[in-house]
Order: structure tokens, then C-alpha cells, then sequence
């Protein structure tokens, strides 16, 4: 087994930054003119960076599956971003993000990393506001903040339930600008098929126009991965329809190393499954965990009356009621970090307390926010507090002022009004913390291949808190790749235009094309969908929220078989020359049906438990995750060889300097 | 439920397009508008018949990117969602359902229910931004306190998902209610008044150039659009470009 090397910096941590960027070699502004960058992805990492790479003058090329840079996946965050302004002066700093964010990660992120990440954190929401963007504001005209789960202060910014997309649209708002001066070329309706290597850079890829089937090279001196994470490989997941892991696997089939493939993120607060016909999952956001209270009844007969329609939540009297998480966890109550609180709901299903037909959900409960906000607003107000319908209407405004998007969009799908009774969530998969493996300079294992935003694994250990995914997308694309980007590109500046009329491109393309083929003339009897939903069934059944050895063994073997069946059965319908949607899923589908083994392998390997990845052999009497520091506080880097099952586990120790290892409690 | 389907379809942006009919059976009231379609899908590959091509991508009414022209209703009958928000409940057993695509000039069919809506980007290129650079030098976020009442009416503005509901619906197909969401946006914001003229005057003219119809304030668009953006919007554009052009 190899060891990797991060190339973190020397030096105290907080100053490892800034030493860093004034030692690396830098690209004058006419040689930049020089340089060609591939931005795979739009989202808020590849977005950011492609808009300051082309700020700076670089030329860009920049690539997205949707038909515009707008509509990335980024833009359905809901709660907010972090940043560690301590605007309200409440004692936060930049090293309180920093520790958060490791404790958070349940110690396995990369201590530099995520200093990077907390110092960089305040340009952000400065940048962000100097673009237009319109966060929440207080009275007083100034930006506001609320609380996420895992931290004891208020450090995140918001737009409503719409920070995602208000910070997507900033950043499209910076491509635009560069769009119409000419620095960025847009390929809208654009998938990535595959990395071209020349002398073993990375030097451009392979694009498949999804309007017109054209099979396109275009070559760059830099290839940036910005193409998110991998959630889709459950089918079911908050992600869009079309997120998927192409990118990040194409790279990774031409030596890019794949990293704790197994650290996926289970939301707690989602919208559960209705049925069969399903495709996707729906988020309630984070925040109002705020506001909400997570409960289920105490007694198994009432969740059964429940469960049967003889009895409706509201009917339950307050001590019939379980809040468990404020019961386990009395610190941090309903705003524990999500893992916690989804093995939680998960455990109290199991048990036979659910709420609703399928037995898979608990209530997230407002009835007594509406209250507190309502009869502080009539004490303001200088009215009756103790006249419960007032304050009622009261503290319904003032939550549906907070949150009143979140509530129509649950009103919409479930068809109850939350304002009147508890709303029903589940856990579903939301994120991926594992990812492409990056150095500190955010570059893969091969040269001149960056990867940023989700599509890596650097930041979030084995669990990523609330409202950080923004915060790093931003980060990495703004303030941190374009300056570590520089460094490997100033050895290219006598390099001149990258030609596509090459042996490596015309054989990546010939590639392309020979996969096409196959699957168009395959006409076998099952839709891609027969075969995504049943991958997706057997990675959330036996690597889900909780995994042991012999469901990851098994799924090792099924997730083989059925890629073996994909290859024999599937029926791709239509022609290669036009828009097809089933034939772009075939090919995010073989990729998830390779990506799944490594998964299940990797969690197969970690026998501890840590953040998101619970081995049911390696948990406290208290139901609580153990996690083994002696023999796991590494990355597990795998290397691609041919097969998943053959893939080459490299380590990369864990070292903590500056933060001592603790077992994280919230209790 | 079982459901009679009128279906928009057409091979590619050349071909002559026509409506075919489908019946669709076991649909349940609590699926999606959209899963109904995947459901439909699969039903016709099992036929051998091309599945019908549409726009999708969240499934959470947020992307922008569904476009269906339902019943003659831009995202179909219920109010302020998009077409993947709306629920199989608001149909009944047995009705015919008439699915179009977005149509204007400017939105050209690619296949079946899918536009390009690209027009969209190229009038956002023309001004929808302010011009900073990266750099992490701008002053602090909390330098300029701006009034609630504007952040608030700038963040309703800049709520707009690009959709394109409001050209479907007009019948001049004009997109004003989405250029004038962001020029409000920025117009409400001090951020946006160093370029405020310069950006309501370029915005309008690539608007104009793209060959969106002009304006008669029928008002459908607000009622049609999914968010809920306000006809405010367009009369504070109105009232901007008038200030630019007698400034310009």
C-alpha cells in the first residue's frame, strides 16, 4: 500500500495559506492570454471558477448537461452558506469554523484544507454581496444570520429558503459578463465523456452535444472537474435528475484516484417516499430545525393509530410525545449534526414508532415556534398575550415570513398544511463527501486535472455540517483554484495551443463512439431506469444509513451482477445523432454501476464507524458511532485497475496538529 | 386514474410537428405531472415507440428547466409551482390532458416539449450582472446597510427560475416580467446603481433584438409565473429605462 502525498504546506496553520500563495510561481497577465482552461461543470464551484479564471484572463471554456449555466444543481440549496463573520458577536472566529468543521467531519477532512476553507469563508459573503446578491437583512439594514446544526453560534447568511440559488445566480451573474466578453465559451447542453492524456496531462476531453449527438474534442492546457457528487447512485436522492458521476469517473478510469467513495450524506429532513412511481426526493431544509421540533409518539400503539389514520398527531398529548433528540442529545437537541439525527429517526423506525403509511417517517413539529414567535410579537405589539388566537395568526406570519417557501413546496407534494399539523420526514442520501482525491492544490493524481466543489472529497471529513457545501463551492472556485491553478500552469506558458488532431484524442473519441454504438445496437428487453432503480435499491438497503460485512459483501456481488445484466439487457431506444435522453442516462448509469462497487468495497474496508458511515460491528452500547483513530485516520485513495474489485487502496495519514482527537459529542 | 394524453411531437427543430394521442392507465394521485410523463415513457419504449423528449431536472420547482404548456396554461392549472410541482391530484379519472410546448418565436422547438430557451442567457450577457472582479478586497458585506423593504423586494426580483412561463403565456411573447426581475433586482440594490443605465438600455435592446413582442399589460405573466414575480418589476423598468434614456 502507498502513501500519498498532500502537499500541505509547511508551517503554523493559520499562516500556511498566505505563505502558500506568495511562494507559489504566478502567470503574468500576457501570458494568461496564452492559456486555454476546460471548466467542467457550472454549479457554484465551477461557475466561480470559470468566472475568475476568465477574470483574471485565462481563456475558458466552460461546460454544463443542462441547457443553461443557471440551472446547475447548486441552485436548489435551500438554508443558507457559512462564514465566520461573528457579526453577532457571539464568539465565532475562523478557527471555531475550522474545529467545527473537523469535529463535524467527525475527524477524517484534512486539517490545511479546511482552515483554507474557514479563512476564506468571509471573502465570500463580501464578494457575494458586492455582486448583488440579496441575502436576508435585519431591520437595520444589515445582513442577517441564523443557526445550522452542529455549531453553537449563528454563522449563516440566507436568502429565504433560496441561498442556493440566489449564490448560483451571482456567480452565473459573473459568467455572464465574462460570456459577453468573449473570455468564457459557453457549451450549454454539453456532457464530458471523456479525459484526453497527452504525455500524461490532462489536455482535454471529449464532449458529446446532447442536442445534436455530435461527438466534440476540445483541448485546453487544464481540465477543472466541478460536476458535484454522486448521490444519484441511490436513485432515490435529493440531487437533480440528471446529476451523476460521469466526469468524476472518467477521470478516475484515466488514473485520477477516487477517495472514500462510502462517505455519503443521509439527510434527516426530507420528504418521504409515497410510492413506487417516485423519481426523486424532496429537502426540507436544515433550518428549520431551527424552528421545528422532531418528535414521535412515545407509545408504539398510538404510532400505530397514527400509522392506521385512527389518530392524527395534533390529538397526542405533550407526554405522549418523544422528542428524542432533545431527550439523547440535551446539548445541541434538534440541531445535532446530520448523521446523528438521521441514525436517530432511522432507530426509532426501526423500532416501530414511524408515523406514517410506510412506517418510515417522524414529525418535525412547529407548533410550539408559532407560539413563542407569536406571543413575543404580541408583547411587542403591546397586545393580549394570552389570547391564543391571536397569537396563533401571530406566529403563523412571522414563520411563514421565515420559512413560507418551504411550507407551500411541502403543502404542494404531501398535500397537508404544515402550519396546522406536524410535517413527516425522513432521512434520504443529499451529499457525497467522498470524491475525486485532491492535494492541497485541489489537483488529482494526474497532472493539469483539478477537481473542486462536491466532485472532491477534501473538506468535509465523514460528514459535512449545514450550509457548507455552499461555502466551499464558492471557495474553491473563487479563492482557491484560481490562484493554485497558476502555479501548475506558469510551466506552460511556452507551450502554445493544444492541438486536437492527435493519436490521444482521435482514440478517446474513438472510444466514445464505439460505446455509443454498443449501446444503441444492444436492443435488449429493460430501460436504463429498470436498471438505475434497482442499483439504487441495493446500495440504500446494504449501504445506507447503517452497513454490515455481509450486506456490503453481498451488494459487492449483486451491483456486479447487475452491471453484468446492464451490459447483456439494456434497451436504449433511439438514434446516436440526436437528442436522446436515454442514451446520455446509459452512460451515467454504467458509470454509477462501477462506481457502486468500489462503494460498497471501501465501506467493506473501513470496519469502524465515523460521521456518515456506520458499521453496525463498531457502535458504543448507546447506539453511538465508534470510531477507530489507531487504524483509520487516513483517506482511502483507490486507484483504478480495471475492474472495480481490483482497484489499489493508497493512504493518506490523518495528522492532527491542531486539533486534539476526540470522540465527537453533542450530548 | 386513467387519462387521455394529447401530446406535442416533433422529430427535431426542422420537422412539422402534429399532436398524437396516448392512453395512460394506473396513474395515482400522488405522483408528479413529470412522473406521470416517465410513466408514459416506459410505456411507449415497451411499444417501441421514441419516448416523448421534455425538459426536467430538480424536481423541486427551482432549476427552471421544465416547459410544459398544460391545458393551455403555462406548468398547467395549479397556481405558483412549475410543471414538476404539480400533482396528478389536481386531474381527474378519465380527462383528456393537452401538452404543449412553450411556444414563441424566440424559443424554437428542439424535440417534442423541449425549447431553446438560450435567448434567455444571451439578454443576461448583455447586463445581468455588476461588474467586480474576484478578488477578496471588496469591502465588508456589512459596509452599506440597505433597507429591508428593498433587500426584501430585490430578493423577491431575483427569485425568477428562467423558466420562460411568462413568455409562453403572453401573447406577444414578451419577455418583460423576466428582464424586468432582474434589472429590479439590481435597480432596488446600491450594489446595482453605478450601471443601472447603462444595463436597463443594453438588456432591452438584445430583449428586442431576440424578437420578444412588446408589452400590453394583460398581466398574464403574474398569474402564470411560478414565483410569483410581481408586474411591479416591469413598471420599474419602465420607469428605469425612461431615466436612462433621457440620462443616455
Amino acid at each position: 500500500m502507498a502513501t500519498l502525498d498532500a502537499k500541505i504546506p509547511e508551517g503554523p496553520i493559520a499562516e500556511k495559506w498566505t505563505n502558500h500563495k506568495n511562494n507559489i510561481q504566478l502567470v503574468s497577465p500576457a501570458n494568461k492570454r496564452l492559456i486555454d482552461v476546460i471548466v467542467v461543470g457550472t454549479g457554484l464551484a465551477g461557475g466561480s471558477a470559470a468566472a475568475t479564471l476568465a477574470e483574471l484572463g485565462y481563456n475558458v471554456k466552460a461546460f454544463c448537461f443542462q441547457d443553461s449555466p443557471r440551472r446547475a444543481h447548486s441552485i436548489a440549496a435551500q438554508g443558507g452558506i457559512n462564514a465566520a463573520k461573528n457579526y453577532q458577536g457571539d464568539g465565532d472566529s475562523t478557527h471555531r469554523l475550522f474545529y467545527d468543521t473537523v469535529k463535524g467531519g467527525d475527524y477524517r477532512s484534512r486539517e490545511a484544507n479546511v482552515y483554507r476553507l474557514a479563512e476564506v469563508s468571509t471573502n465570500i459573503i463580501d464578494q457575494c454581496v458586492a455582486q448583488g446578491v440579496p441575502f436576508a437583512r435585519d431591520y437595520g439594514g444589515l445582513l442577517d444570520n441564523r443557526s445550522f446544526g452542529g455549531v453553537l453560534v449563528s454563522r449563516t447568511f440566507y436568502a429565504k429558503g433560496q441561498t442556493g440559488q440566489q449564490l448560483l445566480l451571482g456567480a452565473y451573474s459573473a459568467m455572464n459578463r465574462q460570456i459577453g466578453r468573449g473570455k468564457i465559451k459557453m457549451y450549454n447542453r454539453h456532457e464530458m465523456l471523456d479525459l484526453v492524456k497527452v504525455d500524461g496531462k490532462a489536455r482535454g476531453i471529449i464532449t458529446r452535444n446532447l442536442v445534436t449527438g455530435e461527438i466534440e474534442r476540445h483541448a485546453a492546457h487544464a481540465v477543472v472537474i466541478a460536476s458535484g457528487g454522486y448521490g444519484n447512485l441511490f436513485y432515490l436522492s435529493t440531487n437533480a435528475m440528471g446529476s451523476n458521476v460521469t466526469a468524476s469517473w472518467k477521470i478516475h478510469k484515466k488514473g485520477a484516484y477516487f477517495a472514500n467513495p462510502c462517505f455519503t450524506q443521509i439527510h434527516p429532513t426530507c420528504i418521504p417516499v409515497s410510492g413506487d412511481h417516485q423519481s426523486k426526493l424532496t429537502l426540507m431544509s436544515e433550518s428549520l430545525r431551527n424552528d421545528g421540533r422532531i418528535w414521535v409518539p412515545s407509545k408504539k400503539e398510538d404510532a400505530k393509530a397514527i400509522r392506521e389514520g385512527r389518530l392524527k398527531p395534533t390529538d397526542l398529548a405533550e407526554e405522549d410525545r418523544d422528542y428524542y433528540l432533545e431527550r439523547r442529545y440535551p446539548a445541541f437537541g434538534n440541531l445535532v449534526p446530520r448523521d446523528v439525527a438521521s441514525r436517530a429517526s432511522k432507530e426509532r423506525c426501526d423500532e416501530g414508532y414511524g408515523v406514517n403509511a410506510t412506517g418510515e417517517a417522524v414529525y418535525l413539529d412547529f407548533a410550539d415556534a408559532i407560539v413563542r414567535y407569536g406571543k413575543e410579537k404580541a408583547h411587542v405589539k403591546g397586545l393580549d398575550e394570552n389570547d391564543m388566537a391571536l397569537v396563533q395568526k401571530l406566529g403563523k406570519e412571522i414563520i411563514k415570513a421565515k420559512y413560507g417557501n418551504l411550507f407551500q413546496m411541502y403543502e404542494k407534494i404531501v398535500d397537508q398544511n404544515p402550519y396546522e399539523t406536524p410535517m413527516m420526514i425522513y432521512p434520504a442520501v443529499h451529499y457525497t463527501m467522498g470524491g475525486v482525491w485532491v492535494d492541497y492544490n485541489l489537483m488529482t493524481t494526474i497532472p493539469g486535472c483539478f477537481a473542486i466543489g462536491e466532485a472532491n472529497f477534501s473538506d468535509h471529513g465523514a460528514n459535512r455540517l449545514g450550509a457548507s457545501a455552499l461555502m466551499q463551492g464558492l471557495a474553491d472556485g473563487y479563492f482557491v483554484l484560481p490562484y493554485t491553478i497558476g502555479d501548475y500552469l506558469a510551466d506552460d506558458i511556452r507551450t502554445g495551443p493544444i492541438s486536437t488532431d492527435t493519436p490521444e484524442f482521435e482514440a478517446a473519441e474513438k472510444d466514445v463512439r464505439a460505446q455509443i454504438d454498443a449501446f444503441i445496437s444492444n436492443k435488449g428487453s429493460k430501460s436504463v431506469d429498470y436498471f438505475h432503480r434497482k442499483l439504487g435499491k441495493i446500495i440504500w438497503n446494504k449501504c445506507g444509513m447503517s452497513r454490515n460485512e455481509s450486506g456490503l459483501k453481498e451488494a459487492i456481488e449483486e451491483v456486479k451482477a447487475l452491471r453484468e445484466e446492464f451490459y447483456n439487457d439494456v434497451f436504449v431506444p433511439g438514434t446516436a445523432d440526436s437528442f436522446n435522453e436515454s442514451l446520455a442516462k446509459a452512460f451515467r448509469v454504467a458509470d454509477f454501476l462501477e462506481l457502486g462497487e468500489l462503494f460498497a468495497k471501501d465501506a467493506l474496508e473501513r470496519t469502524e464507524s465515523c460521521g456518515g458511515h456506520f458499521r453496525e460491528e463498531s457502535q458504543s452500547p448507546e447506539g453511538e458511532a465508534m470510531r477507530d483513530d489507531a487504524n483509520f485516520a487516513f483517506v482511502s485513495a483507490w486507484e483504478y485497475k480495471g475492474e472495480p474489485s481490483e482497484a489499489k487502496l493508497h493512504k493518506e495519514t490523518l495528522n492532527y496538529e491542531n486539533i486534539e482527537l476526540k470522540t465527537r459529542s453533542y450530548k | 386514474m386513467r387519462l387521455t394524453l394529447k401530446i406535442w411531437r416533433q422529430e427535431n427543430a426542422t420537422a412539422k410537428g402534429s399532436m398524437q394521442t396516448y392512453s395512460l392507465d394506473g396513474v395515482s394521485p400522488d405522483m408528479s405531472f413529470l412522473e406521470m410523463m416517465d410513466v408514459l415513457n416506459e410505456q411507449l419504449m415497451g411499444q417501441g415507440i421514441d419516448p416523448v423528449a421534455f425538459d426536467h431536472d430538480c424536481r423541486e420547482g427551482i432549476c427552471g428547466s421544465c416547459s410544459m404548456f398544460i391545458n393551455g396554461e403555462a406548468h398547467g392549472p395549479d397556481r405558483l409551482v412549475t410543471t414538476c410541482q404539480l400533482h396528478m391530484r389536481k386531474f381527474k379519472d378519465g380527462d383528456t390532458i393537452h401538452i404543449e410546448p412553450f411556444r414563441a418565436k424566440p424559443f424554437p422547438v428542439i424535440k417534442d416539449l423541449v425549447v431553446d430557451r438560450t435567448a434567455f442567457d444571451r439578454i443576461q450577457h448583455a447586463g445581468g450582472f455588476v461588474s467586480v472582479n474576484t478578488s477578496g478586497n471588496t469591502q465588508d458585506a456589512n459596509a452599506i446597510p440597505i433597507e429591508k423593504v428593498n433587500a426584501d423586494k430585490a430578493f423577491d426580483a431575483a427569485a425568477c427560475i428562467g423558466c420562460g412561463a411568462c413568455v409562453a403565456t403572453c401573447k406577444n411573447a414578451s419577455a418583460m416580467l423576466f428582464v424586468s426581475a432582474k434589472v429590479s433586482q439590481y435597480a432596488l440594490l446600491p450594489q446595482g446603481q453605478v450601471e443601472a443605465t447603462e444595463r436597463v438600455l443594453s438588456m432591452v435592446k438584445q430583449m428586442d433584438e431576440e424578437g420578444f413582442g412588446n408589452c400590453t399589460n394583460t398581466g398574464a405573466c403574474e398569474v402564470e409565473c411560478p414565483k410569483g414575480i410581481s408586474l411591479e418589476n416591469i413598471a420599474r423598468m419602465n420607469r428605469e429605462y425612461l431615466s436612462a434614456n433621457v440620462k443616455g
